[in-house]
């Protein structure tokens, strides 16, 4: 046993990144998912302009996720990668479209319609490949040695369909609170118009999924109906937030509803980390299974714990910089 | 007919990194002009080096942004294409990867913000320190790609058990045998592109008259660079050449069109090789001069690519002729300096004429020269992926079909063709736009501090055709 247990520490930043990187990108996704159903062209200037300084920062989670995933887990990323292949090519073709249609539309007038459904597009299929991920993800992989073993299109069934819209709704409400938050006016009253509607939607999608689980996976049946009582405490923060959220928008709160989006992911993320619980790549290794040597997680432990605050700090930095609400004329020209 | 997964992966790889690499290549180069512009511009106090400084940075912007965008899908090739070999090497590549994320995140938070946007934000002083840092930067994240780079050529300080490398000694891997000769060759390719796209861009500016003073000293500079380096990159290539025969001798075969072991061996200038007959036809060489160049003796043994089972053998003619075409740009490139120094000593350095109308044509030169580079060491190495450890066939990630892949290259090539003309197209404007005085007021305050961002130039305003002639 080694003097400290880098595989653990590991686990939590990885697990950290991840839900840093479905908060922060989640609300700026959910922002491109709003956008064609925006009132106006100006609301949707605005709407651009409230996630324009931060979306970038939010995607330097998922690179590091990615990299840090290579050099302390390299069994999850060997077999991840090839099982979701083709959603993998779905989700970086998306992020890429987005990503130069934000730069260009700013700087576009007669070609700004091409370069808004870029993003809206990029955007939504993001979102949805990311779903589909967490849902193939619930499903298992079928795996041979230590590799991948099964088909293109297992990843892409009923389920993993269904989650990927409902990841879609769920970042859809994370943008709307968000925007109830950074603006005022026509768009706001907007926002709060949709937020409630995409609510139901997410909790349905919930339920559902909260449902079909435990009946289909035996080992999950088990862990929630076995004598860890103490694991209900998520669902049921879950659901104190979604309440939250439902009489902060009808009270017409601007910060909270945001908030308590935040609480319903984090809640149902922990939740399903609690589903699968040591397994990482289920049903067959775990935790320990997929760890790279010792030495090498120790090696890169000594960077990334030197620069995870300093891409915090900038981080926070830069949202007290942008803070307040988002005006039309402000910035971005 | 049968799609080869591995074929397709590789073209996929080269394809996607090819794309990418142009990108860290120009920026390293253009990221140390812009330091050395700020240095002079906060000695001297002339106005002609901010303006020089604010209109590189617009440009150093556009192509780090494209750098970043083709970045994120680096980060995800080797486990989509190459997974038992991720798994493998990961022990090694993780860390050495993922210090690279780290250094230019850090480097992003901390630096590039205060570059584009803070220059009337910021006291000159700290202006200056993060155009450096900058500049260090980009240099310290291509170390750690190119470690890891040279280490799949020459692995070292590893050892393999049941098919996983386990580092046994860190310095050792990352500064394999290659890894010294692989970055002194790219640092200098660098430099090379950063010279080539400011010369020829002052050079086109110049032909119109336009920001004569400031362009003239860009030009001027710039060939002094090139005069230095051109030449001085190909002892370093040469060098990295002998590096490869010691540890690599059948990618020196093949790039000298070398079948048999033999003294004597010509330096070809033509040839058409042929893999199945193991010969070349309509051969024309330099009696002697390979052997020379490379063991400092006319009757020196070169090794033959017949040498090892045909198996092993890289594919010797891209392997061949992607070294000619890296050495004979290098040679225009030296011929350019050349020409430059000439027209100088004669006093007709900013007298607009050929040497100005060809300069902007030598950019895609370095460019050029770079990917050729690429094609050479990186087919040179095949059939190996880690080279006389691992071969591709052995790294492929093994649910993969032909298909898949080439539907995901497809797929590449469209999003980059998209993107990439998007932005190839935007750095034209940029650079018809034109240079502005020192005193333009930069607008955008509380401006997101996006790399892209750093150039405000309109996509389609009509009224940018030409630069204004001041």
């Amino acid at each position: 046993m080694a003097l400290i247990d880098t595989t653990m520490i590991w686990a939590v930043i990885i697990a950290f990144g991840v839900m840093m990187y479905v908060l922060m990108d989640g609300f700026d996704l959910g922002v491109g998912i709003l956008y064609p159903f925006a009132p106006d062209e100006h609301s949707r200037d605005i709407m651009m302009n409230s996630v324009a300084p931060v979306w970038d920062g939010n995607e330097t989670w998922l690179v590091l996720g990615g990299a840090g995933l290579l050099g302390a887990f390299p069994l999850v990323y060997s077999i991840l990668l090839p099982a979701l292949y083709l959603g993998v090519f779905l989700l970086l073709a998306g992020l890429i479209f987005r990503g130069v249609a934000f730069e260009f539309r700013f700087k576009a007038r007669t070609s700004k319609h091409y370069w808004s459904i870029a993003f809206a597009g990029g955007s939504t299929l993001a979102a949805f490949a990311q779903g589909a991920v967490v849902g193939a993800y619930i499903q298992g992989f079928e795996v041979e040695g230590t590799a991948y073993a099964g088909g293109a299109f297992d990843w892409l069934t009923p389920f993993t369909i269904f989650t990927g819209i409902g990841l879609v709704i769920g970042y859809a409400l994370l943008g709307s609170t968000w925007l109830i938050m950074k603006t005022e006016g026509g768009v706001q009253d907007w926002a709060y118009r949709v937020s409630l509607p995409l609510l139901a939607g997410l909790l349905g999608v919930f339920a559902l999924v909260s449902i079909w689980t435990p009946l289909v996976d035996e080992f999950v049946r088990e862990r929630w109906f076995g004598h860890l009582y103490l694991i209900w405490l998520l669902p049921a923060g879950a659901l104190l937030c979604a309440w939250t959220l439902y009489r902060a928008v009808r009270r017409r709160d601007e910060g909270l509803p945001f908030v308590a989006t935040m609480g319903i992911f984090v809640f149902t993320y922990l939740g399903l980390l609690a589903s699968k619980w040591p397994y990482v790549i289920p049903p067959t290794f775990t935790l320990r299974d997929a760890a790279s040597a010792p030495e090498s997680q120790l090696f890169l432990l000594l960077g990334v714990l030197f620069v995870i605050p300093i891409v915090l700090a900038y981080t926070a930095w830069t949202y007290w910089v942008f803070r307040g609400k988002v005006r039309a004329d402000a910035g971005y020209h | 007919m049968e799609l080869d997964p591995i074929l397709l992966s590789r073209i996929q790889f080269a394809f996607v990194v090819s794309f990418h690499a142009i990108f860290p290549v120009f920026t390293i180069g253009l990221a140390a002009y812009i330091a050395l512009l700020e240095g002079l511009h906060f000695r001297t106090g002339n106005p002609a080096w901010e303006m020089l400084s604010k209109f590189w940075t617009k440009v150093f912007a556009v192509a780090f942004g494209m750098g970043v965008v083709s970045g994120i899908v680096m980060s995800f090739q080797f486990g989509t294409n190459w997974s038992n070999f991720s798994q493998a090497s990961a022990n090694f590549l993780g860390p050495v990867l993922s210090y690279e994320v780290v250094t230019a995140f850090f480097l992003e938070a901390a630096f590039l913000g205060v570059l584009l946007f803070g220059r009337d934000k910021v006291p000159k002083g700290t202006h200056l320190f993060a155009a450096i840092m900058v500049a260090v930067g980009t240099f310290i994240s291509s170390f750690w790609i190119l470690a890891a780079n040279s280490w799949l050529h020459t692995p070292a300080g590893v050892e393999l058990r049941e098919g996983v490398f386990h580092v046994t000694d860190w310095a050792a891997a990352i500064f394999n045998p290659s890894f010294p000769y692989r970055f002194a060759h790219m640092a200098l390719a660098s430099f090379l592109t950063g010279g080539f796209v400011v010369a020829g861009v002052s050079a086109w500016f110049l032909l119109r008259g336009h920001a004569i003073e400031a362009n003239r000293k860009a030009l001027s500079m710039c060939l002094w660079l090139l005069l230095v380096l051109a030449p001085a990159q190909a002892v370093v290539g040469d060098f990295h050449g002998l590096n490869t025969l010691e540890h690599q001798p059948t990618k020196i075969a093949a790039m000298e069109g070398s079948w048999e072991r033999h003294a004597g061996a010509p330096l070809l200038l033509f040839a058409i090789p042929d893999q199945a007959a193991q010969t070349n036809h309509f051969e024309i060489g330099i009696p002697g001069l390979a052997s020379y160049i490379l063991t400092h003796d006319f009757n020196g043994v070169i090794p033959g690519v017949s040498e090892v089972p045909r198996a092993e053998q890289p594919p010797v003619a891209i392997v061949f002729w992607s070294f000619r075409i890296m050495v004979g740009l290098g040679l225009l490139m030296i011929a350019f300096a050349v020409w430059g120094f000439v027209l100088r000593l004669r006093g007709r350095l900013y007298e607009p004429g050929r040497f100005h109308r060809l300069l902007p044509w030598m950019i895609a030169a370095p460019f050029i020269a770079v990917l050729a580079g690429w094609v050479t060491t990186e087919s040179g190495r095949a059939p190996w992926l880690v080279y006389g450890l691992m071969s591709f066939s052995e790294g492929v990630t093994p649910s993969l079909s032909g298909w898949m892949a080439l539907t995901t290259l497809i797929g590449y090539m469209l999003v980059y063709a998209v993107v990439y003309g998007s932005g190839a197209y935007y750095f034209y404007r940029v650079v018809t736009n034109g240079m502005e005085a020192p005193d333009h007021p930069e607008h955008g305050v509380g401006r997101p501090m996006r790399p892209l961002s750093g150039a405000d130039v309109s996509w389609d305003d009509p009224s940018i055709t030409a630069p204004a002639t001041r």
